[in-house]
């Protein structure tokens, strides 16, 4: 009876030429967390989102997902992934519905409207369904991404400083919609500048610096005032 | 194999449906290709005997100036958005979303020979399809391979910073045995020789196709992974 | 360190023996005088070209397949030495071509092809010089390099199938060459080889060392 790890990353070096984005980096991750990131500009954050989304293949080591080689599964696994970084990820020429119509296809969702409906519900944005996208203000833009990027219920979720310019709003709306993915155990790994935000939905946090991990608990373990400083003395 | 050929159809789907709206591709296109063919008649003198062996190669000109004009606008609306990033990043394999691309630009390119060809037999009195169908074929063949390829370098020059030159500088040399072939079909059709002369010159286009069709399949996942 | 001064040295004397043999051994050609000459060094730099845009080709594949950034460099030094070689090709063309055939160019498969490889070549410089992120560059070259260096045969043969003038050195079986110009061509081609891997080495080892230096000049700017 295997008890792997949803999971799990095993020395995983990412090269670029010389310059080393991330270095053995390991841990591991059950269902249901929620991981926050912190790290300076660099530290190799980012680079650890594409190695776990599969846009880039590490130059060494190993993650395995439920215990299988990431290098194992079809490219059919890629949809217990969604993505919500700074790109809309949109088609500014078709309205809400009709872009949300065309990714529910290419990820085989069945029963695709009532989907559709059920999200832009939650983004706050049914009534501007068959708008175009091209007029939405950069809030609703915002929000109609995070659908997207949900539409297909994805098991894990990973955000790449999904906060930065999004209006108080759209934030609102983020925020609800993380607590409730995470209510449902869906696994979470964001990326965030924001220490307190950051903090507050976390379930895990890991501190990253120069490609490496330098801290990594659970946030039970950790006190919200001690937190900062924390991180201020592992990032100097 | 089913969902291989599903995502390609979803795609060609979605930019049909996009072009539907917006007409950039095609019309832009379609604008600079009946300027070619308009402003390469001052070559000739009007009624000039020697202009039937020439004009051939002035219709695969228009195509190819202008198809260039309309492949780097195509992949621009797919890169604004991200959304490019967002299919590599979907269940689907790369080079599925790929030959979508590829689909949808041939027909496009399609639709502007087909009200292209008819303009520029008016214009210099001739008729391709007078003495062989085949024109057609050379067309098809031709345009598809000027998709595959063109497809994926707007892809490439999409991204440097002098995008608008870098397509054509890199294409035109690789098109070379495409734009040969197809003047020589061209011409064999409208001055009425052998069509089967022409034949030899349809299997290269063919083969043509074929290789990097097959070349580019083996390869693109490599090339976008980051 | 010694080793590469010794390839240098071998170099440097093969080239000089290559000079020898072109302009004092070999012969002056009864049809087309001294200017004949030239053919030694236009097919010896033809020759090399080709076999640089090869080596790119080979380690575009290597670039897209392992990801180790080496192989960029091989494969940009490789068509960085191949473009010059590739230029006076088609300079020493024409020169010969004029006195001999009365023109400049003559849309020959081979020399037409050259040029047409000319082109590829640039457009993989340019492509390199365009692009900014590293990764990018390495993967968007190597497509073309492969892609280019597929082209090139069906570029050839799709010229050749509409024309055809050069003469023919080699499908004679070198029955229209005098034994001593098959040696001194022979010559040629071992001396411009070994300069071509002489040239090489050094660029792919300073565009090694630079990102080194890349490397560390990164390291330096993190507080």
């Amino acid at each position: 009876m295997t008890t792997a790890k949803l999971i799990k990353l095993d020395e995983i070096t990412k090269k670029y030429g010389y310059l080393e984005a991330l270095k053995k980096v390991s841990f591991y991750l059950d269902r249901g967390e929620f991981l926050s990131v912190f790290g300076p500009n660099g530290a190799g954050k980012s680079t650890l989102l594409k190695v776990l989304s599969s846009q880039t293949r590490p130059s060494s080591g190993q993650i395995f997902f439920d215990g299988i080689k990431l290098s194992d599964l079809p490219n059919d696994f890629r949809r217990n992934f969604g993505v919500i970084s700074h790109q809309p990820f949109l088609y500014e020429n078709l309205s809400a519905e009709a872009n949300l119509k065309f990714y529910g296809k290419i990820y085989g969702l069945k029963e695709v409207d009532k989907r559709i409906d059920n999200i832009l519900n939650k983004v706050e944005l049914s009534e501007r369904k068959s708008d175009y996208v091209r007029n939405f203000s950069r809030g609703m833009l915002q929000r109609l991404s995070i659908a997207r990027s949900i539409l297909h219920d994805p098991e894990i979720i990973l955000l790449d400083e999904p906060y930065t310019g999004l209006d108080q709003h759209a934030s609102y709306i983020l925020s609800n919609i993380l607590k409730e993915q995470f209510e449902h155990s869906k696994t979470i790994i964001m990326v965030t500048h924001n220490l307190n935000r950051g903090y507050d939905l976390a379930s895990k946090i890991a501190i990253m610096k120069r490609g490496k991990i330098v801290f990594f608990d659970d946030k039970v373990n950790i006190p919200e005032y001690e937190f900062e400083d924390i991180y201020l003395a592992k990032v100097s | 194999m089913k969902n291989y050929l599903s995502t390609i159809f979803y795609i060609v789907e979605k930019d049909l449906l996009l072009e539907l709206k917006s007409k950039e591709v095609v019309v832009s296109m379609l604008l600079f290709s009946l300027l070619v063919v308009i402003v390469f008649s001052f070559i000739f003198e009007p009624g000039a005997a020697y202009k039937d062996n020439l004009v051939g190669g002035i219709l695969w000109m228009a195509i190819i100036f202008s198809g260039v004009l309309g492949l780097n606008k195509s992949m621009l609306n797919e890169i604004t958005g991200g959304n490019l990033n967002a299919l590599l990043l979907a269940p689907v394999d790369r080079s599925a979303v790929f030959f979508g691309k590829v689909f949808s630009n041939f027909l496009f390119l399609i639709m502007m020979e087909i009200i292209t060809v008819p303009i520029f037999m008016v214009f210099y009195n001739i008729n391709i399809f007078a003495n062989s169908l085949m024109s057609i074929v050379v067309l098809a063949l031709g345009t598809y391979g000027f998709a595959v390829l063109g497809t994926l370098f707007s892809l490439i020059s999409v991204k440097t910073k002098t995008r608008e030159i870098m397509l054509p500088l890199l294409l035109l040399p690789l098109m070379i045995p495409i734009i040969l072939a197809g003047i020589q079909c061209m011409n064999i059709y409208i001055l009425g020789d052998d069509v089967a002369e022409s034949y030899k010159w349809l299997k290269l286009i063919g083969a043509f196709d074929v290789i990097f069709t097959a070349v580019i399949y083996a390869i693109f996942d490599y090339i976008v992974e980051e | 360190m010694k080793l590469s001064a010794l390839i240098d040295a071998l170099t440097f004397l093969a080239v000089a023996v290559a000079l020898y043999f072109a302009f004092i051994y070999a012969p002056v050609e009864n049809v087309m005088g001294p200017v004949q000459k030239i053919f030694y060094f236009h097919v010896a730099s033809a020759w090399i070209s080709f076999f640089a845009f090869f080596v790119t080709f080979v380690c575009s594949f290597f670039v897209l397949f392992t990801n180790r950034y080496i192989f960029d460099d091989i494969a940009s030094g490789s068509a960085e030495i191949g473009i010059i070689f590739c230029t006076i090709v088609l300079i020493t063309g024409p020169i010969w071509a004029k006195p001999i055939w009365g023109t400049w160019w003559t849309w020959d498969p081979r020399l037409t092809t050259t040029l047409i490889l000319w082109f590829i070549y640039v457009g993989y410089l340019m492509l390199r010089k365009f692009l900014d992120e590293d990764d990018k560059r390495a993967k968007f070259s190597a497509a073309l390099g492969i892609i280019g260096f597929i082209d090139v045969p069906i570029v050839f043969f799709s010229i050749r199938w509409w024309r055809t003038i050069h003469p023919n050195v080699m499908q004679k079986g070198g029955g229209g060459l005098a034994p001593e110009m098959l040696t001194t061509l022979f010559i040629s081609l071992f001396a411009f080889t070994l300069l071509y891997i002489t040239m090489l080495v050094k660029t792919a080892v300073i565009k090694h060392m630079f990102r080194r230096y890349e490397k560390i000049a990164s390291n330096k700017g993190e507080t």
